[in-house]
């Protein structure tokens, strides 16, 4: 019953008409950036967060947090549409979307993608409400040595189960964790890393950082590169799905709700692979795998539900534990900082209003989304038609207003434009960005923590290994690292990303 | 002498060695302190050790290891649409919002292979007058609209 008290609470803030209003525009801005490939979510946020300073905290949160889902949803069209993913998240989804709509099924494939997304959202909408609570209780025992060695462990496993080289994607995390401490120590007031840049006593701000290595590389990165889209707009028609159709794909919907919402759950975790993992399990458990990737409706309801559940699900360790497990959540660390709440269990306790608002608004937003989405397909096609050349200075304006209002600095557009250069050479070495950003918001915590935990230990370091959870947690890590580096797994890994 | 097989290995280890160097050598500066009591020098002397390491391991490996070599820079997005926002974000507080975004608009398209300068001007105008409205009328930034010398 307290479960019900809680979400009473959270509707109510959710339900004022301010509210209604950001929710409203976050997953409608997500919708639309989704829609478009070549902006994802960490750019969009970082464009946004200068905006959201004068609003409530709950209304910024709010707002930023539809973005994400919201881009699960407007993602799936631009696959479905023109076989090219509009988020990363969606990529499995060409492969049988747009064979549906190539077979003239495009509403069907549509309507399925929006009706799972929907499904997935208010379960795992229930899914955070009921973990949320004992997870932050756990957290509230955490000392100093134990939220050191769990950012590690979430650290290690965020880039475990990403792809790519294990190395380089810890020494991302590394250099993520340099650059988050430049600026002012606050226990020696020395200002470190600041090359006699004044601007730079204050740290770098998480924008330049995330508009820099995801906005403006992805540009650049897109313009080097001319593909041709192909749309298939004019082939949809009736937005609903047959009796056999939706037989076949409500199981598929179950399954990817159910994935997502576990692997949302876990560092690194979140939208992206929850789909990819969702489209791997439907062509195992399929009657006919041969079906896949000629536009089997379960390889569309699967994973458009699994990305949306793992979208929100991956709230949890943020809200819970204030350890963001992808890029999307170091960007709501941002969020929260500029807004003065410290991410983490004591949010449930101290800001119950926000907490649960932030929650409930999540299942209001989905039943936006599902209800505005499916008539405003239109439109969004529409917007799809516009060329890149157009579109890509318009995000460029946006990026470079949003970044500039932070302070109204020329030195921070520099900034940011420093960082879409070194974003830049990051992709020509295939160095993901993600393990960076996530490390850069944990930097000047994990330091604190690694600090107090050595001050209370007498400058012992076996603190972190005396203590029982602490231990649990850096030999999860250890195993993590070394179950990855057998090659036997390695292999299966690397297969599993290569899922196409 | 060995042969680098993995040049995106080989040079993000580079990379990696000189950030981690450089943090240590700059970070020289900032006192120590001892593990019960840490400096502002002992975190950043820990995370430049552990990248040189990283670093050190990838550029051997990429030695021994096959790999794709490093795709071409094409110097002429990477410079026009960069160098487009940093002019942005230098003229904006003197000339204003209204022309800093027809400037920003109309550099940042030649970046495009197929640039259409009447187009871009045209698309300049329009945005600069959303972007007049949406940010300085609608959300009350503190960015004027025309350029400040005009009105003293």
């Amino acid at each position: 019953m307290e479960l019900l008290n809680h979400l009473a609470l959270g509707f109510s803030v959710a339900l004022t008409p301010i509210n209604l209003m950001y929710a409203l525009i976050g997953s409608l801005l997500g919708t639309l950036i989704g829609v478009l490939p070549g902006i994802g979510p960490v750019a969009t946020i970082a464009m946004l967060l200068p905006t959201t300073y004068a609003l409530q905290p709950v209304s910024a949160l709010i707002m930023l947090a539809g973005i994400y889902y919201g881009a699960q949803y407007g993602g799936s069209t631009t696959s479905i549409l023109i076989n090219m993913p509009g988020e990363t998240s969606s990529a499995v989804t060409c492969l049988d979307g747009y064979q549906m709509a190539r077979k003239g099924e495009a509403g069907a494939a549509l309507a399925i993608a929006a009706l799972g997304s929907f499904f997935a959202g208010c379960v795992a909408t229930i899914f955070i409400a009921a973990v949320s609570i004992p997870l932050s209780e756990l957290a509230l025992k955490f000392g100093p040595a134990e939220y050191f060695s769990l950012m590690v462990l979430g650290l290690i496993g965020a880039v475990v189960l990403a792809h790519g080289s294990l190395i380089k994607a810890i020494a991302m995390i590394i250099l993520g964790l340099l650059l988050g401490i430049v600026g002012t120590d606050v226990n020696s007031g020395v200002a470190r890393f600041d090359f006699g840049i004044p601007e730079l006593t204050d740290g770098i701000g998480v924008v330049s950082v995330a508009m820099g290595l995801f906005g403006f590389a992805e540009i650049i990165i897109n313009l080097e590169s001319d593909e041709k889209r192909e749309l298939l707009s004019s082939k949809v028609k009736g937005l609903w799905l047959t009796k056999a159709q939706f037989k076949a794909a409500w199981p598929a919907v179950l399954r990817g709700t159910g994935l997502g919402s576990f692997l949302g759950l876990l560092p690194g975790g979140g939208a992206m692979l929850a789909s990819f993992a969702s489209y791997a399990l439907e062509k195992k458990v399929a009657k006919d795998p041969s079906q896949f990737g000629k536009g089997a409706i379960q390889g569309v309801a699967g994973p458009e539900s699994a990305n949306n559940a793992g979208a929100q699900t991956s709230f949890i360790p943020l809200l819970t534990l204030g350890i963001p497990e992808n890029a999307v959540m170091a960007m709501m660390v941002g969020a929260m900082t500029i807004h003065n709440i410290q991410p983490g269990p004591q949010v449930m306790t101290n800001n119950p209003g926000l907490f649960w608002g932030l929650i409930a608004s999540m299942w209001v937003g989905n039943l936006m989304l599902v209800v505005l989405n499916l008539p405003m397909i239109g439109i969004w096609i529409k917007l799809l038609t516009v060329p890149y050349r157009i579109l890509y200075p318009a995000i460029l304006m946006f990026c470079a207003i949003g970044v500039y209002t932070i302070s109204n600095a020329s030195f921070d557009v520099s900034q940011t434009a420093f960082f879409g250069l070194l974003g830049v050479i990051f992709v020509k070495l295939e160095c993901e960005p993600a393990p960076l950003l996530l490390g850069f918001v944990l930097g000047p915590m994990m330091e604190e923590n690694l600090r107090r935990a050595m001050l209370l230990s007498r400058g012992d370091p076996m603190v972190f290994l005396t203590r029982p959870l602490s231990a649990v947690m850096l030999a999860a890590a250890v195993l993590l690292v070394v179950v990855i580096a057998l090659p036997n797994i390695r292999r299966k890994r690397e297969e599993a990303f290569q899922e196409e | 002498m060995a042969r680098i097989r993995n040049p995106k290995d080989f040079w993000a280890g580079v990379l990696f060695i000189l950030v981690g160097a450089a943090a240590i050598v700059l970070g020289s500066r900032y006192n120590l302190g001892t593990a019960a009591r840490m400096g502002p020098g002992y975190f950043p002397r820990i995370l430049g050790m552990l990248l040189i390491l990283l670093g050190g391991i990838l550029a051997l490996r990429a030695l021994r290891l096959q790999g794709a070599p490093i795709p071409a820079f094409k110097w002429r997005p990477t410079l026009v649409v960069l160098g487009s926002v940093v002019i942005f974000g230098l003229i904006v507080t003197t000339v204003g919002m209204a022309i800093s975004v027809v400037i920003l608009i109309v550099l940042s398209s030649a970046a495009s292979p197929e640039f259409r300068p009447k187009e871009a001007v045209i698309a300049g105008l329009l945005l600069a007058a959303l972007a007049v409205g949406v940010f300085v009328i609608g959300l009350k930034l503190q960015v004027p609209i025309w350029p400040t010398f005009l009105h003293g």
